[in-house]
């Protein structure tokens, strides 16, 4: 399975990535060659096998409902690029 | 042409935990901006995960409660996407692996029939925060105490085919949850939420019609317009010969109309993998049956429980039963005044007629059910008629004081001296001859009349029961 430059700059656009000019052609090639990786595995015999969701044998150990974290917020906010009343602010998002 | 309408809902319930669903901020709501924000629910990096068992427990309890599979074995995946309000890029949910599959609820309509509404799955994810767009030139605030409240999302089948029906399922979905604890159930305080899947198809059709998603639509009442309102809109698309576009709609409480969300020039693609971060959660027998044993009565078995013990018809059965609050009240009163049925016409009748008037839940009712029952106590002992009773509800209800120290300082005490009543008698006949006169020569009619003027003479304080007694042998003469 082969990529084309449109669903480079699809998956690009959804991740928030900017590809250069300079970079696209590359880019497109190598994650073309990683889909070709994953078709090669498609191609094994799967039937019967539980679909991997972690690596890891174990399960997931359970936190009791306890509040634990208190206001740091002046901390937190001290490092963000831009605070007021409370708030974080960021460029104005309108739906 | 005769169209059917095929409405799904997914609603998403604020799991009641005091913590968030995997970081050990406090969920309280209404605190300050971003005091309960802690470096996991910002997003910063190195900060992991850690699921809450209390959610999973309120999640596995609904399951239960709606007899639907219980996951066993459940995973979190990534849904991607990208708005400030959610700092990681991504929100924790469920996809292929969820904690609750296939179920049913049933629900009753006007009519008394019954339908079954088959619920998909609910699945655990995390609430994303705030956007305050208003307050700054230019910028949006981002508040991230809501950011990493548990969320179940409740998936229904199409399985409604009106907007009534649509607020029944969610009126069911909402008394469920409460009734078992998993979520205050508060619309206004965003702790329901719902969205509405609405499509039309001609009657008769099978495939379904194209669909549109309207958000974020928070009561009761604002269900059932903005579901008929894009109805509507479907039909009046369709009939005008255009067809309908997939996407997701916003309803305008104000202008009674919906209107698109934002004209996408991509599809929702949100690439959801399985969560790297969180490790699959594994639940066994004695788990699910633990959770079961904690389990209080569920609104159903109370409805039937309340006809057989109590006597009490369907429907009111059903109406006392929709709200466990309500259904505790009711018990409590019954405990009191040891009738049911006078119990059930003073909880359904001035109790919910107040409450209504006065916009306030029966939670925060001003009479506790041990106050209404001593009240009631009263009409049993004839200190009060049933309809001074309700004046002096209304006074209890202001907080005037006890029952008892209002008949007390109002003087509203029965009179059931049948002297003080014939006394009565006697000058309402002096004063009316011509109707005495009338009355006796057949004009029966005539007899409320008299029990009106007495009553009026005795501010509606003689016993009713006396006045009839009493004035019928009178005007027989």
């Amino acid at each position: 399975m082969s990529l084309d430059r449109s669903q480079v700059e699809n998956v690009a656009q959804l991740a928030r990535l900017q590809v250069t000019e300079d970079a696209m052609a590359a880019t497109v090639t190598s994650l073309s060659s990683i889909l070709d990786l994953a078709d090669q595995l498609q191609k094994i015999d799967t039937e019967g096998v539980e679909p991997l969701s972690n690596p890891l044998d174990a399960t997931a150990r359970l936190r009791p409902d306890d509040v634990t974290e208190h206001n740091q917020r002046d901390a937190y906010q001290a490092i963000a690029p831009s605070a007021a009343d409370g708030l974080y602010l960021v460029p104005k998002v309108i739906e | 042409m005769e169209w059917e309408t095929v409405i799904g809902l997914e609603i998403h319930v604020q799991l009641s935990t005091r913590s968030k669903i995997f970081s050990g901020s406090s969920t309280q709501y209404g605190a300050e901006p971003n005091t309960q924000a802690s470096l996991v629910d910002l997003a910063m990096p190195g900060a992991l995960p850690v699921f809450n068992e209390n959610a999973l427990r309120k999640a596995v309890a609904f399951g239960l409660a709606i007899d639907a599979h219980i996951g066993k074995r459940s995973v979190f995946d990534r849904k991607n996407y990208f708005y400030p309000d959610l700092p990681k890029g991504y929100q924790i949910t469920q996809m292929d692996d969820p904690i609750v599959g296939l179920g049913e609820v049933e629900i009753v309509l006007d009519d008394g029939s019954t339908r079954t509404i088959g619920v998909t799955r609910a699945h655990l994810e995390e609430d994303a925060g705030k956007s305050l767009h208003e307050d700054f030139e230019g910028m949006t605030g981002i508040d991230l105490n809501r950011a990493g409240t548990p969320l179940l999302e409740i998936v229904s089948e199409p399985d409604m085919r009106s907007a009534k029906e649509a607020v029944a399922y969610l009126k069911k979905i909402h008394s469920i949850v409460t009734y078992i604890g998993i979520s205050d159930g508060n619309m206004a305080e965003g702790s329901l939420r719902c969205d509405a899947n609405v499509s039309v198809r001609p009657k008769g059709q099978t495939e379904f019609g194209t669909r549109t998603e309207i958000k974020n639509i928070n009561s009761f009442k604002f269900v059932e317009k903005a579901i008929n309102v894009e109805v509507q809109r479907h039909i009046d698309v369709i009939e005008d010969g255009g067809t309908v576009t997939q996407e997701t709609r916003l309803y305008d409480a104000d202008k009674n109309e919906t209107r698109s969300m934002r004209s996408k020039e991509f599809a929702n693609d949100y690439r959801y993998f399985p969560e790297p971060d969180l490790l699959p959660v594994e639940i066994d027998d004695a788990y699910i049956q633990d959770v079961k044993d904690r389990l209080p009565e569920l609104p159903d078995a109370k409805i039937q429980r309340f006809k057989a013990d109590y006597g009490l018809s369907d429907y009111d059965a059903t109406v006392l039963a929709a709200s466990r609050a309500m259904a505790d009240y009711f018990e409590a009163v019954v405990d009191v005044t040891k009738d049911a049925k006078l119990a059930a016409n003073w909880c359904m009748g001035e109790l919910a007629g107040q409450l209504n008037r006065y916009e306030q839940d029966i939670a925060d009712s001003p009479v506790s059910a041990a106050d209404l029952g001593l009240l009631i106590q009263r009409i049993q002992d004839n200190t009060v008629s049933n309809k001074i009773a309700k004046t002096v509800f209304e006074a209890m209800f202001r907080g005037e004081g006890s029952a008892d120290e209002i008949i007390e300082a109002q003087g509203l005490k029965q009179v059931s001296d049948s002297g003080a009543i014939e006394a009565m008698i006697d000058e309402v006949i002096a004063n009316n001859p011509g109707q005495v006169a009338d009355y006796r020569s057949g004009k029966d009619k005539l007899f409320g009349f008299f029990v009106g003027q007495v009553m009026k003479a005795s501010k509606g304080q003689a016993n009713p029961a006396q006045v009839n007694d009493i004035l019928k042998s009178k005007l027989q003469g």
